[in-house]
């Protein structure tokens, strides 16, 4: 029963997300679609490297009234990976935003979302 | 046909590859040892009740400046690739086509835009002591200028004024950080005139000041991103 913990089914789930990204990338037709495929992808990536860092019974890495200064490192879980997380939705968000001007800048020149019909690079 | 089963094999392949990783992880018992240096020493060395913060701000300093360049330059870029060029007759003509936004979205828009703008400076102005911070709060920012744009989507945005905010707050990041060289230890140390009382808003010395700038800048660039991207639907 140990698999039922919290931190497994949520590394699993990241997994999942990040197989139906990858799958939705290769798959999809559609431009946009491609790019939902690319956040699912970072979405799970985010979710594994948060619960790799959890552990079980302890609280979030903030010190307060409830947690003392001196027990804190045996009362709080790991902030390092959950820092690392902070960064990489950021750029995440910027990727994103990078991608959608593209196709619309793509849109704009072809008059299609379908990335079978851009040939200008294809070999 | 190919393709097809090309693809089904890369997906089982990287599926195989995160099974293994998913049946060696036995769980944590403790923290790393990285990880219990901050959480022994931060409360003495930087001072911020947010260990994440304290990570993200003085620790890893540097790489939040990088983090800040690469956001930056996506909103240049994005403002770049997305160049107006449409007149103004278009635009008035679009306007008058244009079913106006609902009146219930107009009204809520009055009331809850000062707000979350409120909460979002909240959040940065406190990224040292609860969960949140520059980033979160600047976002925050972003949705409350994302909902007026849905209320007047033919609102003109001052690109002057959001290009003069964000320069002058990424600016004073890095004079903050320099300022760490002259009075601290090291580029970006935040403790600049002591640290103050820990566990209150006026602590870890500057860490407050530099979210305050990335709160800013944050919301600044994302603001410019979603008006670009809305400004780009006029041109026909």
């Amino acid at each position: 029963m140990e698999y039922f913990n919290i931190e497994y089914i949520s590394i699993a789930t990241g997994f999942l997300l990040i197989l139906i990204g990858i799958f939705g990338i290769l798959t999809q037709k559609n431009l946009l679609k491609i790019v939902i495929g690319f956040t699912l992808f970072d979405t799970g990536t985010h979710i594994v490297m948060v619960s790799i860092a959890y552990v079980r019974g302890r609280t979030a890495p903030i010190i307060d009234e409830t947690i003392n200064v001196s027990d804190a490192v045996n009362r709080i879980v790991d902030p390092l990976p959950q820092a690392l997380v902070l960064t990489a939705i950021v750029i995440g968000l910027g990727v994103t935003a990078l991608m959608l001007a593209y196709i619309l800048k793509l849109n704009k020149e072809h008059k299609s979302l379908d990335i079978a019909s851009f040939k200008d690079l294809k070999w | 046909m190919l393709k097809k089963g090309i693809i089904l094999a890369i997906v089982i392949a990287f599926a195989a590859i995160f099974f293994n990783l998913f049946s060696s992880f036995n769980g944590n018992t403790e923290l790393s040892d990285l990880s219990s240096y901050y959480a022994i020493n931060e409360p003495a060395q930087v001072g911020a009740a947010n260990l994440v913060t304290a990570i993200v701000v003085t620790y890893r300093g540097l790489d939040t400046l990088g983090e800040v360049v690469i956001l930056f330059l996506s909103a240049a870029i994005v403002s770049f690739l997305l160049k107006l060029h449409y007149n103004e007759q278009n635009d008035e003509e679009r306007k008058n086509g244009l079913r106006p936004s609902s009146e219930v979205l107009q009204t809520a828009t009055r009331i809850l835009v000062p707000i979350i703008f409120m909460f979002g400076a909240y959040v940065f102005i406190n990224g040292h002591l609860t969960p949140g911070g520059g980033f979160q709060g600047g976002a925050i920012i972003a949705s409350g200028f994302v909902l007026l744009l849905l209320a007047k989507p033919e609102m003109k945005i001052n690109h002057q004024l959001i290009n003069i905010i964000e320069s002058i707050s990424g600016i004073s990041f890095v004079l903050v950080g320099i300022l760490g060289i002259l009075l601290a230890d090291g580029f970006l140390d935040n403790n600049l005139f002591g640290l103050g009382t820990f566990g209150t808003l006026i602590s870890a010395g500057a860490i407050p000041i530099i979210y305050i700038f990335i709160g800013l800048k944050v919301g600044s660039e994302l603001s410019s991103i979603v008006g670009t991207f809305n400004e780009t639907q006029k041109e026909n």
